[in-house]
């Protein structure tokens, strides 16, 4: 099984009244992600991102297509609560994810409910915690925690379920630039080291320049996909679908624009300043 | 309508064991017309501040002047104040509660006890501002829009007040990048048409380097550093210390002039980087 996630020609539609015309969220979307792979998923609000990530693990069924998490068919009702313990999901606001009042006790929470025994959990909880850099808060309560530390240990209580993959969905959206470089760090680091498959969705374009490959997703599709680099070159089609890209991509833009024979693809700051020193 | 703000100090839970000082001896002055960006990181005391500005929060100690008038004194009419300072939260679209966009924005006005003639022009007006159609929005239901609107009715809703001084908690947080640009058009028209006073409390550098005339930092309830963007940013190591950042053009710079470039340290947006770098490289062929 090479693929953590594939997604196989999925639709997905509501209604949000019953009079209402079905509304068509997700369109066709085909999307494999290998294993141990960093993926961010970027697109404007209401491109259908969120709705994507919430077939991963089960919250909702596609209307056609199949989804499978390592191998497993969401659509198996027998096999939930294994998708669901693989593909661990971080949503956007912290304080609608700690349910304890004590930090390793919501760390607890997750391993408690799948019956695992004390010591292990205690052994998980304890690695989840560093893992993210929050053992001294151990004791702590949760709401007298930055936005940074709390969605920290929202990420250590999917961790102490020792998922495959994390889906996380616009994490740092609240957070100070600090909360963020935080919040981003841990999961590179958990993709890195522990080899934990990331599906990250951002509005950030900076936090998607390491990632190995970034999906645009527009209109229940996925419309164009490719490195970092292939994806922030095309910096006319984002502006197109009102995202985003670094503020060091659109400066080389402008500057190829103004007639400067400089790189296309530049993302870094340190490209930049490469192809600038090149050109004097 | 500038507002001075004298050795203010907050305390909460004073006398517990989690007694703690959220603004300690906080002196500023912001005068009419002005555009401020506050900024500081989680707990630095920004909410807490703008809090006080219409009266929401008393201090422990020190003053308040809007307009000459102490909002910090006994038995001050706050009504009033709150109708001059508009307060606009994190979120606001969370606060939208009425059946329609009409109603929901006509809420302050009809509290002001205005005739139906002056509440509908200001709601229009309100509606106008923030670039929501008034005819297809008016009758619909707010919580059928889209993020990004429901954000632009509840600001509106704040707008209808027609405050003299808009403060705004991080309105552009969770909105997409279009959504963000269409808020931050919004609040600079609203900034140059109708002059007033803007203080636009903000987690990204990039947007408060091109629209504030004045920065004020906050860190531990203390304004430690004020002054124009171009001013602020030079102090990259304290802004980083105190878990801030400044706009990734400006890295670029210093990196570049480390490699030998003589750019203007002031340069903070895009467009000064575009045009420092193609006068240097064109200065140069030539």
């Amino acid at each position: 099984m090479e693929y953590m996630v594939e997604v196989n020609n999925v639709y997905y539609s509501y209604r949000k009244h019953e009079q209402d015309k079905e509304h068509l969220a997700l369109c066709g979307v085909n999307l494999k992600v290998k294993k141990g792979e960093f993926v961010v998923v970027i697109g404007h609000n209401g491109s259908g991102k969120s709705t994507l990530s919430k077939h991963i693990n089960a919250i909702y069924l596609p209307k056609e297509g199949d989804i499978f998490v390592n191998g497993m068919n969401t659509r198996d009702i027998s096999k939930l609560w294994e998708i669901r313990q693989t593909a661990g999901m971080v949503f956007q606001n912290p304080d609608n994810q700690i349910v304890a009042t004590i930090v390793e006790e919501d760390v607890a929470f997750g391993p408690e409910n799948m019956g695992i025994d004390p010591e292990e959990i205690k052994r998980r909880v304890d690695f989840a915690l560093r893992s993210v850099k929050m053992e001294e808060y151990a004791k702590h309560a949760p709401h007298l925690l930055s936005g940074g530390q709390k969605q920290r240990v929202a990420i250590a209580g999917i961790l102490a379920m020792k998922p495959k993959c994390i889906i996380l969905d616009e994490p740092t959206a609240m957070l100070d630039p600090s909360g963020r470089k935080e919040v981003i760090d841990t999961i590179k680091k958990l993709n890195k080291e522990e080899g934990i498959t990331i599906i990250l969705i951002t509005h950030f374009m900076e936090e998607a320049v390491d990632a190995d490959r970034v999906v645009v997703m527009d209109d229940g599709k996925i419309v164009t996909e490719g490195t970092p680099r292939e994806v922030f070159s095309k910096v006319e089609l984002l502006k197109d679908l009102g995202l985003d890209v670094p503020q060091v991509t659109e400066l080389a833009y402008e500057l190829r624009k103004s007639g400067l024979n400089i790189r296309q693809d530049i993302i870094t700051i340190d490209e930049l300043v490469e192809e600038l020193c090149r050109l004097r | 309508m500038p507002i001075k703000i004298k050795n203010l100090t907050f305390k909460y839970m004073t006398g517990t064991p989690f007694e703690k000082t959220a603004l300690d001896n906080v002196s500023l002055e912001i005068n009419d017309g002005e555009f401020i960006g506050l900024i500081g990181h989680t707990g630095s005391g920004k909410s807490t501040l703008i809090q006080h500005l219409n009266g929401l929060l008393k201090p422990t100690s020190g003053e308040i002047y809007i307009d000459d008038v102490c909002i910090t004194a006994k038995g001050v009419d706050l009504k009033k104040i709150r109708q001059l300072v508009g307060l606009v939260f994190q979120y606001p679209e969370h606060q939208l509660f009425e059946e329609t966009v009409y109603k929901d924005v006509a809420y302050g006005p009809r509290n002001l006890g205005l005739d139906e003639k002056e509440i509908e022009e200001r709601v229009k007006k309100a509606l106008e501002v923030v670039g929501i159609n008034y005819e297809k929005y008016k009758d619909k239901s707010p919580f059928d829009l889209s993020g990004g609107q429901k954000r632009r009715v509840a600001i509106a809703g704040v707008l209808a007040m027609q405050p003299k001084v808009l403060i705004l908690d991080e309105p552009t947080a969770g909105l997409d990048p279009k959504g963000r640009d269409e808020i931050l058009y919004n609040i600079k028209r609203l900034h140059e048409e109708y002059k007033i006073t803007v203080i636009l409390v903000s987690h990204s550098m990039d947007d408060v380097a091109e629209l504030a005339d004045r920065l004020i930092v906050m860190y531990k309830g203390k304004n430690i550093l004020q002054g124009t963007p171009k001013e602020v940013f030079k102090n990259v190591e304290t802004l980083e210390k105190i878990g801030l950042a400044v706009p990734q053009v400006k890295y670029l710079v210093n990196s570049l002039n480390r490699k030998g470039f003589n750019i203007n340290e002031d340069i903070i947006t895009v467009s000064e980087a575009r045009d420092a770098i193609l006068k240097i490289l064109r200065g140069e062929e030539k």
